[in-house]
């Protein structure tokens, strides 16, 4: 009882409504373009993305703005065009240019917060932005409405979009043929990828924002056989794995971020175990 | 009726040719195979007639029925779709995304069509059973059933029975003869399988030579384009 007392105790602050909040829209969305990132075999854009919107919120710091939101999603939406036009191009070496633009952005992030730093803890927040630790219990008003439209914005695209994105991700050739335009597309994608990256930064920090996309995904599908099932399953693992983790960080006192990527992880073993059961007793 | 007439088509990239003049006529009921070597544009003469590759020159005229869009399209298939978690069910309905229009959903009439397209293949029992467990016969009936929800006037296959085993083969070009025969509908296909194609085909392109062969499979027996004892091109 005395560990719900907490937890009532806990619920009782602004700040923790909203970081649930926040939370559980932002695993939700990404579970759902997760399954289309990773089917695409476009895991890499979100790996990529993740480090310049950290070099990104690094100069954000820098210049000193009140809302990074006005320089990490810009940055991060042009990266994320720029990733799936260098992904997509046979002519360059895509893959390198990926590591190159992901690599670099890093070391000039922390260049950055290093040389003009101006609190006297850069180690600490370095880390902050890399891994969340608690930066989503001081989340403003301000950040839980831009999170609460963009949350909008990006699930009534999915559902609006769903029979198109499962056309273009399972086959594009004949999408095309059909008159699909899959370049516009596969840009959506990538832009929704973006918003989603720079929302859940809050959430889990840069370093672990491909664990949120990419996990569920992988274990809806070890359980699920259709898309339909896939996405469903992904949302529900990803929204379920957000609360555990955001409500056992809060009652055990430990970063917010790596504590939903475990119970993600934890998910993905449930799922791998009942998978292998399922195919053998077939 | 002519469905697709091509007149001096050249096709190429950045400006060089991979074939020229390329004429050919398509009429409503026929089975058209294209033949010919690696790299004599076979694949890009049937992205132009996609219209996903705009041709160098000379021109494809659509009759009835088949602008863009409006042909089904049976591509090879990627690795990548080998394990994809969808149902037979909604892999054959996404055949219908050409006829979304301005719509985000599909209609009832557009699931009826899916229901029909599987009826005709015979694969209405496999409609909740996950792509990836299916046979590749099977799964090649799914693409067909899909390339049916797209139109069932004309159809274009590009190599449907590469990796297929002697059975599924034999069973792929069957039905593709039945959908040819009975439904009449218009088959272009893709194809290195020589005597397959002179068996079922009643037209033959044959890519690489030029002027580009393109008789009746009679006539193309005749010629010395046909290897002796029929075989791979």
């Amino acid at each position: 009882m005395k560990l719900l007392d907490t937890l009532i105790e806990y619920f009782s602050y602004d700040f923790v409504i909203y970081a649930f909040v926040v939370g559980v829209l932002v695993s939700l969305c990404s579970a759902l373009f997760g399954v289309v990132l990773v089917l695409k075999r476009f895991s890499f854009i979100g790996d990529g993305l993740s480090h310049v919107a950290f070099g990104a919120m690094a100069i954000a710091a820098v210049i000193g703005l009140t809302n990074n939101m006005l320089v990490v999603l810009p940055i991060t939406v042009i990266s994320a065009i720029l990733l799936l036009r260098a992904g997509q191009s046979t002519r360059i070496k895509g893959d390198a240019a990926i590591a190159m633009i992901s690599v670099g952005s890093l070391a000039v992030g922390y260049l950055l917060m290093s040389v003009f730093s101006t609190s006297a803890n850069v180690s600490g927040d370095v880390c902050s932005t890399l891994f969340g630790s608690f930066s989503i219990l001081t989340l403003s008003k301000t950040d839980l409405w831009v999170c609460l439209v963009m949350s909008v914005v990006v699930l009534a695209l999915f559902v609006l979009f769903y029979n198109r994105i499962f056309s273009v991700t399972f086959d594009e050739g004949f999408s095309r043929a059909a008159g699909l335009n899959a370049t516009v597309y596969n840009l959506l994608v990538a832009v929704v990828i973006a918003v989603i990256i720079v929302l859940a930064m809050s959430l889990v920090g840069s370093l672990l924002i491909s664990a949120l996309v990419i996990f569920p995904a992988l274990s809806s599908m070890r359980v699920c056989k259709s898309f339909k099932g896939v996405v469903i399953c992904s949302a529900i693992i990803s929204v379920v794995c957000a609360c555990v983790g955001i409500i056992s960080s809060i009652l055990l006192s430990t970063p917010v971020g790596p504590t939903v990527v475990c119970a993600d992880i934890i998910a993905f073993g449930v799922c791998f175990v009942l998978g292998s059961i399922g195919k053998l007793s077939k | 009726m002519s469905q697709i007439i091509c007149r001096d088509l050249s096709l190429g990239y950045n400006g060089e040719a991979v074939c020229k003049n390329v004429n050919f006529e398509i009429e409503a009921g026929d089975y058209l195979c294209i033949v010919g070597e690696n790299g004599s544009g076979k694949s890009t003469l049937m992205k132009a007639l996609l219209g996903l590759h705009s041709p160098l020159g000379g021109e494809i005229i659509k009759g009835d029925g088949t602008s863009t869009g409006s042909i089904g399209y049976l591509p090879q298939q990627s690795e990548l779709q080998r394990d994809f978690p969808a149902t037979v069910g909604e892999v054959t309905l996404s055949g219908c995304i050409g006829s979304l229009g301005k719509k985000f959903f599909y209609s009832k009439a557009d699931r009826l069509r899916a229901h029909d397209a599987m009826k005709q293949l015979g694969i209405c029992d496999l409609a909740d059973r996950p792509y990836s467990s299916l046979s590749g016969g099977q799964q090649q009936r799914t693409l067909l059933a899909r390339a049916l929800c797209a139109t069932k006037k004309i159809i274009l296959l590009d190599e449907p029975v590469s990796g297929l085993d002697p059975a599924a083969t034999a069973d792929m070009y069957e039905t593709i003869y039945l959908l040819n025969k009975k439904s009449h509908t218009t088959v272009i296909m893709v194809t290195h399988d020589i005597s397959a194609s002179i068996r079922y085909a009643n037209k033959i392109l044959h890519m690489g030579g030029s002027p580009h062969f393109f008789r009746s499979v009679e006539e193309y027996r005749a010629s010395s384009l046909f290897p002796a004892e029929g075989g791979e091109a």
